[in-house]
């Protein structure tokens, strides 16, 4: 079975910005497929290369082992929830859902019974009558979403779908999201730069820098065995101990990443020691920065450990799993 | 700031003054139409009569301008709706080198005293051996028209979100169903109220129109060249109010249309 997407070798180079370098991804069938990423790493141009409003400067996009490089946007059996949701505002809740109907040609009772069911698939019965202008963030998003869905696409284009609903909302829709994803069984691929968000409603998240792929697996794997300095940092903000430091540690020499949720502070059997410098508490526990010969080290303390003060000196240790070794700086 | 006590009784009474002193002068106009005098425009007036009416309804001087002046209005009308919204369009949806110079560029005229348009537009015009015709007249009031469209369409391009067009596309939608049931229904009001703002403007054109006109007139210059006549005055009015009817009906729909919207009708002029 041919991927849903697949990349082989694609760039998309703006003049002399090279927006996306060389990219070369696989997105299986069914999967919730995260596109992990700063702002300007590539991930929305990779998006729109999906949905077609980009065209590949190198290399070929296949959509179900088609090659797409001709087909417009219209003819893309793929849809995409914008990120400003992009509702048409002159259209009432109903007619904006039932659009991708309507220029099919289908009539307008069969549409709009269509556009109902897909209200109620997101929880909006009986909003058809309203306009975009009067509902919540939330609301407006949850009509794009059935919008995106009337013409049954095979995948399904989220473009940082939650990043302006507030957080509880945003929790509510990352589960809502997941589980409309396995209903479905369509390919979701979402576009997010918040690690948090990808990690916990992804199957395969790729992560994203400079327009290249830094790494791709599943969310356990790019958490816990990060291959780049960079994806250390960027997924969890991982310490990164210099490939000196890791084989005074007894690592190989190379760059190694360590959690902070798996460094201890001890008083006796201590790896290193250090001053704490700086302590910020972040509700479920505490982040303690120790500044420690060769570099800062954080720690996470979970709630109800004690919280060494600030300029006290403190010891440090780690189990040799916790350290990852890491493939480049 | 808003308060609910009543203001002070010398500010209502000034408001009051002034929008007198604004308004009265237009209803003067209205009723010498009416007067029996046609000599002088004495007050009160004499008696009332409603047979310059008439008058002016067989008058054949009055009709060519007349046609002349919508036929100008028209067309500049259309053309500063075609160019205009062009112009709008690209300059809400791209970004380029110098695109707010240009932009500045083609709001101008409308800054530009006429008098400094029509010269410049005559100069032009003998420079480069154009003989005066409907089409120089056309090509002056288009300097203005357009603007009144391009600011209308642009204001409402900048308020549309982007990717409205391209959401319809990613639907399924082509560019002929994108326009006709995304773009046109959201730009609608705005063409609808920039094209009568701009015919209106163009049907009372005097300065520009001086310009450019040679031996035409239109006919608001008609009327200037009729006042200085002690024939038959209240012909004149008559035309006023045919005038005052075709401008400001157009301005007022235009008024209701984007109102709500926080879009520049007008800009000026």
């Amino acid at each position: 079975m041919p991927a849903a997407v697949e990349f082989q070798n694609v760039s998309r180079h703006f003049g002399s910005v090279r927006a996306v370098d060389g990219v070369d991804l696989s997105i299986a069938e069914g999967t919730f497929f995260a596109m992990l990423g700063p702002s300007g790493s590539g991930k929305t141009t990779c998006l729109r290369l999906i949905s077609g409003f980009e065209q590949p400067t190198g290399g070929m996009i296949r959509i179900f082992g088609q090659d797409c490089s001709d087909v417009p946007p219209n003819r893309r059996n793929v849809n995409t929830v914008f990120q400003d949701y992009a509702l048409f505002p002159h259209m009432n809740v109903r007619d904006n859902v039932a659009y991708g109907l309507m220029v099919k040609g289908v009539d307008k009772r069969t549409r709009h019974d269509r556009a109902e069911e897909l209200l109620a698939l997101v929880k909006l019965e009986g909003y058809g009558g309203r306009k975009p202008g009067e509902l919540s963030g939330g609301q407006r998003q949850r009509v794009a979403l059935a919008r995106a869905l009337i013409n049954e696409p095979r995948v399904l284009l989220l473009d940082e779908p939650l990043g302006a609903l507030d957080l509880k909302l945003r929790e509510a829709m990352q589960d809502e999201l997941k589980a409309l994803q396995q209903r479905l069984g369509i390919t979701f691929v979402f576009v997010t730069h918040d690690q948090g968000e990808a990690l916990s409603m992804a199957d395969q998240v790729a992560v994203f820098s400079e327009g290249r792929i830094a790494q791709i697996g599943t969310p356990a794997e790019i958490y816990e065995k990060p291959r780049t300095r960079f994806v250390a940092d960027f997924v969890g903000s991982s310490n990164v101990l210099s490939a000196e430091m890791a084989a005074s540690f007894g690592a190989p020499p190379r760059p190694v990443s360590l959690r902070p949720e798996s460094v201890r502070i001890v008083d006796d059997g201590a790896r290193i020691r250090g001053q704490v410098i700086a302590l910020r508490y972040l509700g479920a526990g505490t982040r303690v920065v120790v500044a420690a010969p060769g570099g800062e080290i954080s720690v996470f303390l979970p709630k109800g450990s004690s919280v060494p003060e600030q300029g006290r000196e403190v010891g440090l240790a780690w189990d040799d799993q916790a350290m990852h070794v890491m493939e480049q700086g | 700031m808003r308060s609910d006590s009543r203001p002070p009784l010398i500010l209502t009474v000034g408001a009051i003054a002034g929008l007198l002193f604004l308004h009265l002068p237009i209803l003067l106009i209205f009723l010498y139409a009416f007067t029996t005098d046609e000599r002088t425009y004495q007050f009160p007036p004499p008696g009332l009569t409603t047979q310059w009416f008439a008058v002016a309804w067989n008058r054949a001087d009055i009709w060519p301008p007349l046609y002349l002046s919508l036929k100008v209005a028209a067309l500049s009308t259309v053309m500063a709706l075609i160019l205009g919204t062009l112009c709008a369009a690209a300059m809400a949806r791209t970004r380029f080198f110098g695109r707010d110079q240009i932009s500045l560029l083609i709001i101008l005229p409308i800054a530009l005293p006429g008098i400094i348009t029509g010269m410049s537009l005559r100069s032009a015009f003998s420079i480069m051996d154009i003989p005066f015709s409907t089409w120089t007249i056309l090509m002056g009031h288009a300097t203005f028209c357009i603007v009144i469209v391009f600011n209308n369409a642009v204001a409402r391009f900048r308020r549309l979100s982007g990717s409205i067009v391209e959401a319809s596309m990613d639907l399924g939608a082509n560019g002929f169903q994108t326009f006709r049931h995304v773009i046109l229904p959201n730009l609608g009001s705005a063409l609808l109220a920039g094209g009568m703002l701009a015919f209106a403007l163009s049907f009372d054109e005097v300065i520009v129109t001086t310009f450019t006109a040679g031996q035409q007139s239109t006919l608001p210059i008609w009327m200037l060249n009729e006042l200085v006549r002690p024939r038959q005055r209240p012909v004149t009015n008559v035309v006023a109010i045919v005038v005052f009817v075709t401008t400001f009906v157009p301005i007022l729909i235009a008024y209701y249309l984007t109102r709500g919207g926080s879009e520049t009708a007008g800009g000026g002029k």
